[in-house]
């Protein structure tokens, strides 16, 4: 018998968590799930299935959604985000997020990847270069901007504005990056490059991601969970899941015969 | 008829009562023009008025009016985007916010005159401010506030939610997000409401009746605390309570009072085009 080194502490850890709209829908119920530091997880499950409440939850975006009710707990590092005194602007700095559409800011390039930096404080004007630089080149955009920094965001397209959004996130240097169907509304060269961004990104960075499709979520995976009608279905490693899946409805899904 | 006929019927209607509204502006302007035009030069826009008013010009009342606008502007500016910022972006949807709204409408309702009079009770009684360009530019000021308010909120609502929520995802607070990100895009609305309000402000002669107004004052005013001559009460003056009156005095004055609103509210329109041009999404 060879000893199995034991699973490194949870990045994030969800339990029991409950989530209900101002409307009544429960978007989310019962959810239990371990994050792993330094890994890509993945979310996936048809629409609606509650993939993006949960997202929000996580740097508590959802906090800007009025009459909600919610109940359970999600620990980061070990402690829980949904503490009273807890610093959300501190916990949304750690935990960086990435829309479905490209969401520059109006303003230039180097305005757009400075402003979380000079908000949370930073005044060394060499140190934002520097910090411009490096997330950039971590996004894989340092060559294609380098020269017009001082361009409007705008001018960016759809798939550079993409990648600006990520290293506007990595240049906070959080702990988390969550990416919200990052790649919806790119052609398949720009996916790809994106792709190739997060596999190298996730030997820093823990990395949350809804997928666009079942076949990108196995693809970029190390581990996945399904979820369906606010349930999780199950979690594991991506090898398992998308290869011998415990639940039929994961199967049936991750063949392609709903969703 | 046939449905082609009542068509044409009905554009032929709507054209001719649109082309209605156009000739009372064109009327009254081009009235006041004709009548004013020849009265209007240096002098009368320089010089205090002389004999009783019925000559030399108007220009304590043309001061007095911009120094009243200026005093407008400064007590509705902080309070207006203020309490727009507080509904459009802090308040809920409750009772209380509801309560808020309502009342802003309704100051909107509120005849001039009876402005004018809680001026002179409030203001000038009241806070012992007497007849001065204070109790005047408090009293504007309150009545502009509705305006102000409803246009800035409506210009801060307007910013797309998408940036709110990027920049508080890149741990922005809340005060920050709205600084950099809501305030700057919704400037040229919030201006366009400022303007239009002082423009209606520097025309209405009820709210200064009783609260700042002077019937003659040869000497301009040295403090806030003085009394001031201003145009639309002046107007008023001059067309009913000085007997032998030169019309051309009458126009010119008016001329000039509609010169200026008019001026406020075509600047309004343009930075409001000039800055929605410059934007980028």
């Amino acid at each position: 018998m060879t000893a199995v080194p034991p699973p490194p502490a949870p990045a994030i850890a969800i339990r029991q968590l409950f989530f209900t709209y101002a409307d009544g829908t429960e978007a989310l119920r019962d959810i239990s799930v371990d994050i792993a530091p330094r890994q890509l997880f993945v979310l996936f499950g048809p629409a609606r299935a509650g993939k993006t409440t949960l997202l929000r939850l996580l740097n508590r975006l959802s906090d800007l959604i009025g009459g909600t009710r919610q109940q359970g707990h999600v620990r980061f590092n070990g402690a829980d985000i949904f503490e009273r005194g807890v610093d959300v602007t501190d916990l949304r700095r750690r935990i960086g997020m990435v829309f479905a559409m490209p969401t520059p800011l109006p303003g230039s390039i180097r305005s757009n990847l400075t402003f979380g930096l000079r908000m949370a404080g930073m005044r060394d004007a060499a140190a934002l270069e520097a910090r411009v630089e490096q997330s950039l080149r971590q996004a894989a955009l340092w060559d294609e901007v380098k020269d017009r920094l001082e361009s409007s965001a705008f001018a960016l397209s759809g798939g550079q504005q993409q990648r600006l959004c990520l290293a506007r996130s990595l240049a906070l240097e959080p702990e988390v990056i969550i990416l919200d169907n990052p790649t919806s509304g790119l052609d398949p060269l720009s996916t790809a490059a994106v792709e190739e961004s997060l596999d190298a990104l996730k030997q820093r960075y823990t990395i949350i991601m809804v997928p666009h499709s079942v076949q990108q979520a196995a693809r970029v995976a190390d581990s996945a969970a399904f979820l369906l009608d606010g349930e999780l279905v199950e979690a594991g490693p991506a090898r398992e899941l998308f290869v011998n899946p415990r639940h039929k409805r994961t199967e049936d899904y991750i063949s392609g015969r709903f969703g | 008829m046939t449905r082609q006929q009542s068509h044409t019927l009905a554009v032929r209607a709507i054209t001719a009562v649109s082309v209605l509204v156009i000739v009372p502006i064109l009327l009254v302007i081009g009235y006041v023009v004709a009548h004013g035009i020849g009265t209007v030069d240096w002098t009368f826009l320089t010089q205090p008025p002389r004999d009783g008013m019925r000559a030399g010009g108007i220009m304590p009342a043309l001061l007095g009016t911009l120094v009243l606008a200026a005093g407008t502007a400064v007590v509705t500016l902080p309070a207006g985007i203020g309490a727009a910022i507080f509904l459009a972006e802090y308040a809920g949807d409750n009772r209380m916010t509801r309560a808020v709204r309502l009342a802003i409408v309704n100051l909107a309702g509120i005849p001039s005159i009876v402005y004018g009079l809680f001026g002179l009770g409030a203001f000038v009684l009241f806070l012992r401010f007497g007849t001065s360009i204070v109790a005047g530019a408090l009293t504007l000021g309150i009545m502009t506030l509705p305006v102000v308010i409803s246009t800035a909120e409506e210009a801060i609502r307007a910013v797309p939610d998408q940036f709110r929520t990027v920049s508080l995802s890149l741990g922005a607070t809340r005060w920050q997000t709205i600084r950099h990100h809501v305030l700057p895009h919704a400037l040229p609305g919030i201006l366009t409401g400022i303007i239009l309000g002082l423009g209606r402000a520097a025309g209405e002669t009820a709210p200064i009746l009783f609260t700042v107004a002077a019937f003659y004052l040869p000497e301009l005013p040295r403090s806030i605390f003085d009394q001031t001559m201003a145009l639309p009460y002046h107007l008023y003056v001059i067309s009913t309570q000085v007997p032998g009156m030169p019309l051309g005095m009458q126009y010119g004055t008016a001329l000039v009072l509609l010169l200026l609103v008019l001026s406020m509210t075509l600047s309004a329109t343009l930075i409001r085009t000039r800055m929605r041009r410059r934007r980028e999404w």
